[in-house]
């Protein structure tokens, strides 16, 4: 197959997506639980991407990504709320310090750049560190950062423990899909880069791709900037997707959740990642409910099933992966057109690298 | 003296008390293959690790070209436990990382290979250009060095094309026969296009065909890339053929240095690392 047929096919592709959902969206009602899930899903694989690009592609175990999350999310929120709005939401603090309102998307990207900055500050002292101790560090400074953001005296500019809301978003499916898509195309290109094959290099042998001329600490940075600048955007995205935030939200176990889809999906794999992401949403918000709640049958009580279960049954499936399925749904491979097309004419079955049809 | 490519001078280097290398003096010449012999935990790899910048001496310097490249002196702590003699020859501190060793021409393979085992051959050797870039990380990312791209991919096609690996191109690094990841180790040195190739028991594990075919390639590759080549090695039939001279470590002290003649027939080298010859 051609090169240029393969990209046509899959622009072709995610244009047919676009319009499937566009339509979806002028025939069921928005209410519905099938959008709730598809815009988180695209957040989640945002997130779940860029920290794949650092657990994944670099080898750097790091677990701030809720952190960064919080600190998009926030930036997303104190610059967009309308000023007319600011004295009703920042009650306590006397309407608070900033007096301006932005556009959405400056302020997205304002967020993002804003998290690349805290996750270069907190990566000076962090990345230093190796292994387990970098992911101890990182999850210490995410816990660090949402206690600074809840702190009193910052106040006026973060409005302390109350909520942020009151400012805009978009309802659409399609801009969250729209967003997300650019942003995710954006890390595979950095992946496929010259920088990508040095992240590569770093996670297979540090020692060496010093070696070989790599500067460690360098791209250690870039990738730890870069990967926190997409989770500050998809917390920016989630932000907009929930109203309102709160610095309470952004837990550990986020972090846990965002880790659990990259092992599921696959590390080292952005389209296991993606696939796995709207899985696991799809899972644990809307199909997997309803062991949460007591459910009669004909008189008979359906045993087990009461308020928490469900994070039960995820525990399980969780221990069933780590244990049987390492790899997870993709491992490294990545889910490509060409790898279909090889896999239904049966041609190729060694020669593409990272196509889908290589066993 | 003017020719030599490396020195290494009055370099010791110690781990706490434990003295891996002592005082140690050599010289390594342009166009020179010169071998470091000696037992096992004589202290050469460490002496690998000072010359690429691994560690910093404790003190000590090394010169590369006729230019300082690693200086250290004992202090603090290291000053009370320093065993050596030179200690108030040196003041400045210069101690470069391996990737900026790399980029000013020196480069090394590894005693156990070192391979990006996940990656082809070719993105094995592809690695290598990544130093010599000049796109930045948004024109990279957004792909605009199209022609630097190109001219990378050439390079590495044309590296892989001369040591003859160009069959085993999209092979996955780890899955070559053992002769052929110890060849790759070595063409993927060659791709940071080095002047001094410094090789760490490159012949480590092979058998005697394979130590054959070695030699063979690393006297060719000498001659091809005009390199200097200091190499550590076990094997006396590969040492003895190539090198122009040899250098012995003992307990991390130089015992013996001399053409392969001169040291063979030298009683302390005997006696510590090769064996004497008895007649059955």
């Amino acid at each position: 197959m051609k090169k240029q047929t393969e990209a046509f096919v899959s622009v072709a592709l995610i244009a047919a997506l676009l319009i499937v959902l566009f339509v979806l969206e002028r025939v069921i009602p928005s209410t519905s639980m099938l959008f709730t899930v598809l815009k988180k899903g695209a957040i989640y694989a945002l997130v779940a991407v860029s920290m794949n690009l650092l657990n994944g592609f670099t080898g750097l175990f790091s677990l701030g990504q809720a952190g960064f999350m919080l600190v998009g999310a926030y930036t997303y929120g104190v610059l967009t709320i309308p000023v007319d709005q600011r004295a009703n939401v920042y009650m306590y603090y006397d309407g608070g310090l900033i007096q301006f309102a932005l556009h959405p998307i400056l302020a997205i990207v304002i967020a993002g750049i804003i998290a690349g900055i805290f996750a270069y500050l907190i990566g000076l002292p962090v990345l230093r560190l190796k292994s387990d101790y970098l992911a101890i560090a990182t999850l210490g400074f995410a816990e660090i950062i949402r206690a600074v953001f809840q702190w009193d005296k910052l106040g006026p500019l973060t409005n302390g423990s109350n909520l942020l809301r009151n400012y805009p978003s978009y309802k659409s499916v399609l801009f969250y899909f729209a967003a997300s898509g650019v942003c995710i195309a954006l890390i595979v290109l950095l992946i496929n880069s010259t920088y990508g094959r040095a992240f590569k290099a770093i996670r297979d042998d540090e020692v060496a791709a010093e070696a070989m001329g790599i500067n460690l600490a360098h791209h250690k940075r870039i990738a730890f900037v870069v990967s926190s600048f997409f989770a500050g955007v998809s917390g920016a995205l989630l932000a907009m997707y929930q109203t309102s935030i709160q610095a309470s939200m952004f837990k550990s176990a986020m972090t846990y959740e965002i880790l659990l889809i990259v092992v599921i999906g696959g590390i080292g794999s952005i389209t296991g990642s993606c696939i796995s992401s709207f899985l696991f949403i799809i899972l644990s918000e809307w199909l997997l409910r309803f062991l949460d709640s007591e459910l009669v049958i004909g008189g008979f009580k359906v045993p087990l099933l009461r308020s928490g279960f469900r994070k039960v049954v995820f525990s399980i499936i969780i221990m069933i992966i780590v244990l049987f399925f390492r790899q997870g749904i993709m491992g490294t491979k990545e889910f490509s057109v060409r790898g279909i097309y090889n896999r239904i004419t049966g041609k190729g079955r060694k020669a593409q690298k990272g196509g889908a049809a290589d066993e | 003296m003017s020719e030599n490519v490396l020195k290494v001078e009055h370099v010791t280097m110690q781990f706490g008390g434990v003295v891996a290398v002592d005082n140690l003096n050599l010289e390594v010449n342009k166009g020179e293959i010169v071998s470091l012999i000696g037992p096992n935990g004589a202290g050469k790899t460490t002496a690998f690790n000072v010359i690429t910048g691994v560690y910093p001496p404790t003190n000590g310097a090394v010169y590369f070209q006729g230019k300082k490249i690693v200086e250290n002196h004992p202090q603090g702590k290291m000053r009370r436990q320093y065993l050596g003699e030179n200690e108030g020859k040196y003041d400045h501190v210069i101690a470069p990382t391996p990737d900026r060793i790399t980029k000013l021409g020196i480069a090394r393979t590894f005693q156990n290979i070192r391979l990006f085992k996940s990656q082809t051959v070719f993105e094995n050797i592809l690695i290598a250009e990544h130093m010599r870039r000049t796109s930045n990380l948004f024109t990279a990312t957004l792909h605009l060095n199209g022609a630097e791209e190109r001219q990378m991919r050439q390079e590495a096609d044309r590296l892989l094309h001369i040591v003859e690996l160009d069959d085993v191109r999209d092979e996955l690094a780890t899955s070559l026969p053992y002769g052929k990841q110890r060849r790759l180790e070595i063409a993927r040195a060659l791709a940071t296009k080095p002047s001094l190739l410094l090789l760490d028991e490159p012949a480590a594990g092979m058998n005697p065909q394979e130590t054959d075919e070695l030699t063979a390639f690393i006297g060719r590759v000498r001659d091809d890339f005009h390199l200097t080549i200091f190499m550590i090695e076990h094997h006396m039939d590969l040492v003895m053929e190539i090198s122009d001279r040899i250098y012995v470590l003992d307990f991390g002290k130089l015992i013996s240095q001399g053409t392969p003649d001169v040291v063979q027939s030298d009683p302390r080298v005997i006696s510590a690392y090769l064996g004497v010859q008895e007649d059955e």
